[in-house]
C-alpha cells in the first residue's frame, strides 16, 4: 500500500515537473526601443498593409482612443479581457520588446517576460505568419507613436486567470506547427488560405468555440458563431444567407464592404473591411478564391433565382400575426425608403433584406443591433451610412420589425432557431450593449 | 468636440456635442432652416437630408457620425432651386402648407437617383416614410413621375 502511494506521489511529482518544464518559458531581455529611422520605409509600409490584413486596430484601439494603445474590453464567456497596448511605449507597451519577443508573442502566445497570453490574441492563427511578415509588422508597430496607457485588469476569475494554466490549454488545443501550403491548389488559393487562416484570423469569429474557448475543428470550421455580441455568419455553402457566396460576391464584399446579393458589412466585420482596404486587389481576390472553394465554388445565381427570392418582396403570409403586421407597417414607414428594391438585381446601396443573413441566419443579433446602431460611414460600403433607430423605435417596435422580416424572408421552419422567439428580451439587452459601444 | 463636414458644398466645423442630432446643427448652429423638424424619431421624413448623396433622417443622425461626409439640404439640391423635382413641384402646385415638402423632395431626389424610371409601386414603397398631413400625396406622386420623365429627356 505504502509503495503504491509512494509511486503515485512520485508520478504526480514527475507529471507536475514535466508540466512546469513545458509551461515555463524564459523572459526575453528588454531592449532599448529601436529608433524609428532604423527601419526601412518600405518595410514599415509593408507592415502597415499587413496590420490592415490582421485588423490589429479593431481590438487594439479603443473607440476614440489613441492608435494601438489598447484598453478595449473583449467580452468572453469567462470574463472581460482588456486588450494590451502595442505602441512602442517602454513601460506600458512593447517598446522594450525585441523582434524575437514580438514574434514569440504572435506565434506562441507568450509575453516578453515568458507569461502565457490568453488566446484572445489569436496566436492559434498567427502561428502561420511568415518570418518576413513578422519582420514587417514589427517595423510598423515600433514606428508608431508611443502612448503611455495601461489597460484595465481583466475580470477573468481565479483560477482561469492563472497564466501558467494557459499552458494546459495550449497542451490541449494548440500545436505550434504552421500550416503548410497545398501543392494541389493554385498559388492564388494558397495566398488566400495564408491570409485567411493566418494574419486575417477569420476563424477567430467565424468558427464556433468549445466550452474551454478553443475553436472547434472539422465540420465546425467557419460554420458561424456568436462572438462579443455580433453573429459571425457561417462561410460554408450558402452559409446563413439566401444565396451562395460565389467568388465574385466574396470579392465584392471583401473589397467594397458590400455586395448586391448579400448586403453590407456592419459591426466588427465593418472594421475588418476597413483594414482590408489597405490590401491590393489580388490579395482580396485570393481570399475570395479560398472562401469560395470552401463552399465548393458556387456559381453566381441566375437572375431568375434572384427574382424568385425577391418576389416575396414584403409579402407576409395570410397567417401572419398582428405583431408581424404591425412590424410591416413600421418597416414600410422607417426602413423601405432605403431598403426597398424594384424587381431586378438589387442595388448594393439599398441592401436587400430578403437576401441578407441578418434576416435569414439562425441568430437575430446582427439584425437587432444594426437596427438600433446603424452602420457608420467608416464601416462597410465606402461613404454609405445608416443611422440607428435607438432613439426612434421602442424595444417592442424593433422586435416587431424583426418579426415581420423574419416571417417574410426567414426559413419556414422556425423551431430550430429559438433565438428568434425571444426577440423582446434580446432587444433590451442589445440596446445596452450598443450604448456601451458608443 | 469639433466635427468637420461639408454642407451644400461648403466646408464647416461645428462644436456641438457629438451626439447632437444633425438636424439641430443644420438649423440652429448653421442657421440653414429649409430642413424641418417633424417628429424627432425618424417617423415622418420632414428632416430628410442627403449624407454622401443618400437620403437620411437628420433627426436620428448624430453629428459625430457625419464627420468628413458631404451633407446636402434642400438649399443645396440645386444652386438656383431648379432641380427637375423642384420645377415639377411648382408646375404641379404640390404643396399646401409646405412643411413636409423639403423632406419629400430630398427623399424623391434620392429615389430618382436609384430608380430613374419609377413605377407607382416604387414611389409608394420609397416615399411611404414621408408623411404629409395635407394629404398632397397625389400631387407628390404626379410631380415625381413628371420630374423623372424630364430627367430622362422629356420636355417639361
Amino acid at each position: 500500500m505504502k509503495r503504491i502511494i509512494q509511486s503515485l506521489l512520485g508520478l504526480g511529482v514527475l507529471v507536475g515537473g514535466a508540466f512546469l518544464v513545458y509551461a515555463w518559458h524564459p523572459e526575453i531581455a528588454k531592449i532599448e526601443p529601436p529608433k524609428p529611422e532604423s527601419f526601412a520605409a518600405e518595410l514599415v509600409e509593408k507592415g502597415r498593409v499587413l496590420a490592415g490584413a490582421g485588423n490589429c486596430a479593431s481590438c487594439h484601439t479603443l473607440k476614440g482612443g489613441p492608435d494601438y494603445a489598447g484598453g478595449r474590453g473583449m467580452h468572453t464567456p469567462f470574463g472581460t479581457l482588456y486588450v494590451t497596448n502595442i505602441t512602442p511605449d517602454v513601460e506600458t507597451g512593447i517598446g522594450g520588446w525585441s523582434e524575437q519577443a514580438f514574434a514569440r508573442a504572435l506565434r506562441l502566445g507568450l509575453a516578453r517576460d515568458g507569461a502565457h497570453l490568453f488566446p484572445g490574441l489569436p496566436y492559434t492563427s498567427y502561428k502561420n505568419i511568415t518570418d518576413a511578415d513578422v519582420t514587417a509588422l514589427y517595423a510598423y508597430f515600433m514606428t508608431r507613436k508611443p502612448v503611455k496607457m495601461e489597460e484595465p485588469k481583466s475580470t477573468i476569475p481565479f483560477p482561469l486567470n492563472v497564466r501558467l494554466f494557459q499552458a494546459g490549454w495550449k497542451l490541449l488545443f494548440f500545436a505550434p506547427t504552421p500550416m503548410q501550403s497545398d501543392p494541389g491548389k493554385s498559388a492564388e488559393w494558397n495566398r488566400g488560405a495564408y491570409l485567411a487562416e493566418g494574419l486575417g484570423h477569420c476563424t477567430a469569429c467565424h468558427t464556433p468555440r468549445n466550452i474551454l474557448g478553443a475553436e472547434k475543428t472539422g465540420a465546425a470550421h467557419f460554420s458561424g458563431a456568436l462572438v462579443d455580441n455580433w453573429y459571425a455568419p457561417s462561410l460554408k455553402g450558402k452559409g446563413d444567407a439566401a444565396l451562395p457566396w460565389s467568388a465574385n460576391e466574396l470579392y465584392a464584399y471583401l473589397r467594397d464592404g458590400g455586395s448586391p446579393l448579400h448586403g453590407v458589412a456592419g459591426g466588427s466585420m465593418g472594421h475588418v473591411i476597413e483594414g482590408l482596404n489597405r490590401l491590393p486587389d489580388q490579395d482580396i481576390r485570393a481570399m475570395a478564391v479560398y472562401f469560395a472553394d470552401l463552399s465548393g465554388n458556387p456559381v453566381d445565381p441566375s437572375a431568375q433565382e434572384v427574382a424568385t427570392l425577391m418576389a416575396r418582396n414584403g409579402m407576409l403570409p395570410a397567417s401572419a400575426t398582428a405583431e408581424e403586421k404591425r412590424g410591416e407597417v413600421i418597416f414600410k414607414n422607417s426602413c423601405a425608403g432605403c431598403h426597398y428594391n424594384p424587381p431586378g438585381l438589387p442595388n448594393v446601396l439599398r441592401p436587400e433584406l430578403s437576401l441578407n443573413s441578418a434576416v435569414t441566419g439562425p441568430d437575430p443579433t446582427n439584425l437587432l443591433r444594426l437596427t438600433l446602431e446603424g452602420v457608420s460611414i467608416a464601416d462597410g460600403l465606402k461613404d454609405a451610412y445608416m443611422h440607428g433607430y435607438a432613439i426612434g423605435l421602442s424595444d417592442a417596435n424593433v422586435a416587431a420589425v424583426a418579426r415581420y422580416l423574419r416571417r417574410t424572408y426567414g426559413p419556414a421552419n422556425e423551431e430550430a432557431h429559438s433565438a428568434w422567439n425571444t426577440l423582446d428580451k434580446s432587444v433590451g439587452a442589445l440596446r445596452a450593449v450598443g450604448r456601451e459601444h458608443k | 468636440m469639433s466635427t468637420a463636414f461639408k454642407i451644400n458644398g461648403q466646408q464647416v466645423s461645428v462644436n456641438d456635442a457629438g451626439d447632437t442630432p444633425l438636424l439641430w446643427v443644420i438649423r440652429d448652429t448653421l442657421g440653414i432652416t429649409g430642413t424641418k423638424f417633424g417628429c424627432g424619431i425618424g417617423m415622418c421624413g420632414a428632416c430628410t437630408v442627403h449624407v454622401n448623396g443618400r437620403a437620411v433622417r437628420s433627426c436620428l443622425t448624430a453629428v459625430q457620425d457625419v464627420a468628413g461626409a458631404a451633407i446636402t439640404t434642400i438649399e443645396g439640391l440645386n444652386p438656383r432651386g431648379e432641380h427637375p423635382l423642384q420645377s415639377a413641384w411648382i408646375r404641379h402646385q404640390v404643396p399646401q402648407c409646405g412643411y413636409c415638402q423639403s423632406g419629400q423632395i430630398m427623399q424623391a431626389a434620392a429615389l430618382l437617383k436609384d430608380i430613374p424610371k419609377p413605377t407607382d409601386a416604387d414611389i409608394n414603397e420609397v416615399m411611404s416614410g414621408n408623411l404629409c398631413r395635407c394629404m398632397a400625396y397625389v400631387r407628390i406622386k404626379a410631380a415625381i413621375l413628371d420630374a423623372a420623365a424630364v430627367m430622362r429627356g422629356k420636355k417639361p
